[in-house]
């Protein structure tokens, strides 16, 4: 990079004469002809800066066309020309923007730069961009800058902010000056100026800014630091890093004599053993640490190792020297701006991330409150517990799979599927009441272990059909995408669909409970199925209806979580145990209780992954022991039933 | 009450003759010790199905007799194994260790040997120190009694909080099967210092014992898993029959009863819950062995409940229908899934028993739930002319105890 500089600065001074002037740009390639031809990245800088600095309006056409291979050498006269492909040879366009005709190919001698010429150019046009006529030309140039800003970028951007006459892009670069001006600037106070200027803000690009600025490296010195360290703090050995580490630091740093490991201990003894003995010792005898220290101090008193760093050495060499974190800023000005505004942006993220954590501890409560409020109706109404509640959910997002191989348009399949899902499962909840369930109401530990079977054959039978690998189920492209509040709070639009979709069923479920004839009567038989029947009810329809709802809200479901979980045959029994928790945590026979617990469940997971978030099965570990502890303190869940409707 | 402990339980006896002749047949058809007619892995699958017996007689013990459906028994069987697991891995390894080191110019050190076999054991997941849990594993004994108490205070612990909340029933039964799973995804984790989803492998090599074959070490094995489900199955019998049985059956059926007289429902349940614990876990301890791999799918919640399938196929509430059930489920299994079993073709599909047979088992499962509530153990009733009263027809009084129309007409 200093080599680049130095031999750009010594052609800077041969060619200060020209750049002096005003020129064509067809007078200054003439002029460097022999640099042009064979352009290299050293030395073609002072050209490329001459020719967007000529005020020629043809300056940045021809730049551009020089980086894609637009630009040749006619062979006849040496006049430089714009050519572009046409037939069989070129149509040439000589540099003041006229038509030149045209010539074959063999009349011309292209002009091929490499990569790095290239670049140097790209770095060139920035500020023809800046200010482009064409709006997406401008935008474009902002991303590039402000995805690898340099130095050289700060004077264009700067230039082109009057003329800018979008308002929306005008407030990107200025927001793009400052923060160049913060980074870049030569001037401590502008800079300083620059990073007070964004109090208040906290977006991701202005850490991504302030950040290598308050970066700092552990350094080791004897005595003073050399003049102009911005030092951050002095570290303690001992308090700050440990004595092993600040020696590493002063070995590093050339400070002290690296120390002796085990292994290199081990080696000088290996090498030192004569007649089977080292300094005397048996070697049969050498198999502790302590016996090998007193050999090796054997051999370093005979002078036949060197001498090796003891630990009272160490600690010696630790507290002789200081420990200092250094910005790699050197202004301190500048530093302590950074710092204070990183500081007050700290804040501001963590209440942002505790709203994010929310969010997304909402959205997957409502995927629990969604697997779970088909139990709700079976186990929480019936208190019939079905294992394969699970394997409901599977059939139902395989439905949505296979209407999906079906119907092409995804909007109308996941329509199609949803009512389809339901039918399907409802269809085979009530099958497995009529053939299963009714015969064990009153033994509901065996309802567990016949459920199970069921459930094992059902996963089994996915598996034959289906196959093990994950099938897609696809969401319309109007879920895609998230629904972003700023840098940090955003949302995908299928968990918003979700939470819409728990919410709908709360309501339908409320309704129907509470509202329709059917509700009542299902309240009636699961209080008191004898005396139901004698008011005229009959217990065997009632029972079978409510199961069915149960299994195809269950159904349902599965469409939508297979929307963003993978559709396996063990879709299922990732949800069944969660499901359960979430019924008995938030207390039976209550839906509002599931609500409850479907939000403490998803809270608690997201709480605990955010304290540990390399580790989702931990958290889910950890949930679970919390669930059993919980369990202890309110044995009937969050909101228990109370008096007759508590059963037993 | 003058007539003996066996007269009145003549199946003991029997249980135990069929257990010793079987026991003698295989070893003499072994290829260790007879005529070679069995192979040394079918003698490890026998053993192992001896074992799987032993874990389903603590299961009926804590489902039949007590009436606790515990969907965590396979996790204390698991655990067992992975206890034992451990001191089988570092012994070995340790031997590695040392003899790969024995060709270095000086002898190695006790830090540098336990440093080689935490690289060796932990490479796998990125780690090269032992974890702490690992400071038994170098001692037989220690890791020995780790298999009875770690298991058995995770089942304390567990069972005096559930019992004491008086969580019953199926609540009782999500809850174990809920803490099966917090094992299971604990142990799935890198971190967790058994290796996480490698499991620990190597098992079948006993440290020591390099020199014996495997046809050797297998019989052996297979003896000692004879050896234990003889020895728990005359135990749980004797404790079974007596007042401890009366009461714990007394529970199953009407715990508020036993409760009203008297009795410490919770100190009962407590006790056999951990017991049975035990027991799982000493028949992990000699599972794992036979079969060399232990991983923390083996904790998976399916197991124990393929446990409580096998329970109840063979009929619980009866220590020899456990054992039947467990040996007859677990062996078809095997030959079904094994791929020995033929396909069927039925023209427009064959019918593959490898994909089929889940579906044959979950099937024949909820019918023997429906139709024989008391499993193949319920044969032997009929053989003795033993028959259920017919509970069909409407019942004549509220409750559900109350007789039955076809009940009171006979």
């Amino acid at each position: 990079m200093r080599a680049l500089a130095a031999a750009i600065f010594a052609a800077l001074l041969l060619l200060s004469p020209l750049a002096a002037q005003a020129q064509t740009a067809a007078d200054i390639l003439t002029a460097n002809r022999a640099l042009v031809e064979k352009s290299s990245r050293q030395t073609i800088g002072p050209v490329i800066e001459t020719l967007a600095a000529s005020g020629d309006p043809q300056a940045a056409a021809i730049l551009s066309a020089w980086a894609d291979k637009g630009l040749g050498i006619r062979k006849s006269d040496g006049a430089f020309l714009l050519i572009s492909a046409s037939g069989a040879g070129y149509a040439l366009t000589s540099l003041d923007g006229s038509d030149a005709g045209t010539a074959p190919k063999s009349d011309i001698t292209e002009l091929r730069p490499n990569a790095g010429v290239r670049g140097l150019i790209a770095t060139a046009l920035v500020q023809f961009q800046l200010s482009d006529p064409d709006r997406s030309q401008r935008e474009a140039a902002l991303t590039a800058i402000a995805r690898d800003a340099s130095p050289d970028h700060l004077a264009p951007l700067r230039a082109s902010i009057p003329g800018e006459p979008d308002a929306v892009l005008r407030a990107q670069k200025q927001r793009l000056e400052r923060l160049l001006t913060l980074r870049f600037d030569p001037d401590s106070a502008a800079r300083v100026a620059a990073i007070e200027s964004f109090s208040g803000d906290m977006g991701l690009d202005l850490r991504a800014a302030l950040n290598p600025l308050v970066a700092t490296t552990v350094m080791a010195v004897a005595g003073d630091p050399p003049a102009g360290t911005n030092i951050a703090r002095t570290l303690r050995p001992g308090t700050d890093l440990t004595t092993d580490e600040a020696y590493a630091l002063l070995v590093a740093a050339g400070l002290a004599p690296a120390r002796l490991t085990r292994v290199d201990l081990k080696a000088a003894l290996a090498a030192n053993i004569v007649d089977g003995k080292v300094a005397g010792t048996p070697v049969a005898s050498l198999n502790t640490p302590e016996s090998r220290d007193r050999a090796y101090d054997a051999l370093e008193s005979a002078g036949r190792v060197p001498a090796a760093a003891t630990d009272a050495e160490a600690a010696a060499a630790a507290a002789a020297h200081r420990f200092l974190a250094v910005y790699a800023e050197p202004d301190p000005a500048v530093t302590t701006a950074a710092k204070d505004l990183l500081d007050s942006i700290e804040l501001k993220l963590a209440t942002m991330q505790a709203a994010d954590l929310a969010l997304d501890a909402l959205s997957l409560a409502s995927i629990y409150f969604l697997a779970a409020i088909g139990l709700a109706i079976t186990f929480g109404v019936m208190r019939v517990i079905n294992m394969a509640h699970g394997e409901f959910i599977m059939m139902g997002a395989y439905t949505g799979y296979v209407v999906q191989q079906i119907v092409p348009n995804y909007t109308l399949s996941i329509l199609i599927a949803l009512p389809l899902a339901f039918a399907v499962t409802f269809a085979a909840g009530v099958a497995m009441e009529r053939l299963v369930i009714r015969h064990l109401y009153k033994r509901p530990l065996e309802t567990l272990l016949a459920t199970f079977g069921i459930s094992i054959a059902l996963q089994q039978l996915a598996k034959n059909i289906f196959g093990t690998q994950a099938r897609p189920l696809t969401a319309p492209s109007w879920l895609d995408g998230a629904l972003v509040f700023n840098d940090i709070v955003g949302i995908s639009y299928i968990r918003i669909a979700i939470f819409v979709l728990a919410l709908v069923f709360l309501g339908v479920f409320l309704w129907l409970m509470k509202r329709t004839r059917l509700g009542l009567e299902v309240r009636a038989v699961t209080q008191n199925p004898t005396m139901a029947a004698s008011m005229g009810i009959n217990p065997d329809r009632i029972n079978m209806l409510t199961f069915g709802l149960g299994s195809g809200i269950a159904g349902i479901a599965g469409v939508a979580i297979g929307l963003f979980a993978k559709v396996t045959s063990e879709l299922g029994s990732d949800y069944i145990v969660q499901s359960f928790m979430t019924v008995v945590v938030g207390g039976v026979g209550n839906i509002w209780g599931s609500l409850a617990g479907a939000v403490m469940i998803g809270t608690l997971q997201k709480g605990i992954e955010w304290l540990n978030p390399s580790n989702t099965l931990a958290a889910q570990t950890y949930m679970i022991l919390f669930i059993i502890l919980f369990i202890q303190v309110r044995p009937r869940g969050i909101i228990a039933l109370k008096g007759r409707a508590a059963g037993d | 009450m003058t007539r003996t402990f066996l007269a009145r339980n003549p199946s003991v006896l029997w249980f135990l003759l069929a257990l010793a002749l079987f026991t003698l047949a295989i070893t003499l058809m072994s290829e260790a010790y007879g005529a070679a007619l069995v192979s040394t892995s079918f003698v490890k699958t026998l053993g192992k199905t001896l074992c799987l017996c032993l874990v389903a007689l603590a299961m009926d013990l804590v489902w039949g007799y007590v009436g606790i459906l515990s969907l965590g028994h396979m996790a204390f069987f698991a655990l067992g194994g992975y206890m034992i697991g451990m001191w089988l891995m570092y012994a070995r390894t340790e031997e590695i260790v040392i003899a790969a080191m024995a060709n270095e110019a000086l002898p190695a050190t006790a830090e540098e040997i336990r440093q080689g076999i935490a690289t060796q054991i932990f490479g796998v997941v990125g780690a090269s120190e032992l974890p702490p849990i690992w400071a038994f594993a170098h001692s037989l004994p220690m890791q020995l009694a780790l298999v009875v108490l770690v298991p058995g205070l995770l089942a304390l612990v567990f069972g005096w909080l559930a019992f004491r909340s008086r969580v019953t029933g199926v609540y009782l039964s999500i809850l174990t099967q809920a803490m099966t799973l917090a094992a299971a995804l604990y142990l799935f984790q890198n971190d967790s210092g058994l290796r996480g989803n490698n499991g620990l492998s190597g098992l079948q090599n006993i440290p020591g014992l390099g020199d014996v074959p495997q046809a050797d070490l297998s019989i052996w094995f297979f003896w000692a898993s004879a050896l234990g489900l003889g020895a728990v199955y005359v135990g749980l019998a004797w404790v079974v029959s007596g007042k401890f049985g009366s009461v714990i059956r007394a529970i199953r059926d009407d715990e508020q009863r036993v409760r009203f007289l008297g009795y410490s429902v919770e100190a009962y349940k407590l006790f056999v819950f951990t017991l049975t614990a035990v027991i799982a876990a000493i028949a992990g301890a000699l599972y794992y062995p036979q079969a060399g791999i232990i991983n923390p799918a083996e904790l998976a919640p399916i197991a124990s409940i393929y446990l409580a399938v096998w329970v109840a196929i063979g009929g619980r509430g009866r220590l020899y229908g456990a054992v039947i059930g467990a040996a007859f489920v677990s062996l078809l299994s095997s030959w079904f899934t094994g791929g020995r079993a033929p396909s069927i073709n039925l023209g427009v599909y064959t019918v593959n028993w490898v994909d089929w047979w889940q579906i044959l088992l979950g099937l024949s499962f909820v019918l023997v739930t429906l139709f024989a509530p008391k499993g193949i153990g319920g044969l032997f009733d009929l053989l003795q002319g033993l028959r259920a009263p017919n509970r069909h027809g409407d019942p004549m009084g509220p409750g559900d105890g109350a007789l039955m129309e076809k009940e009171a007409v006979e």
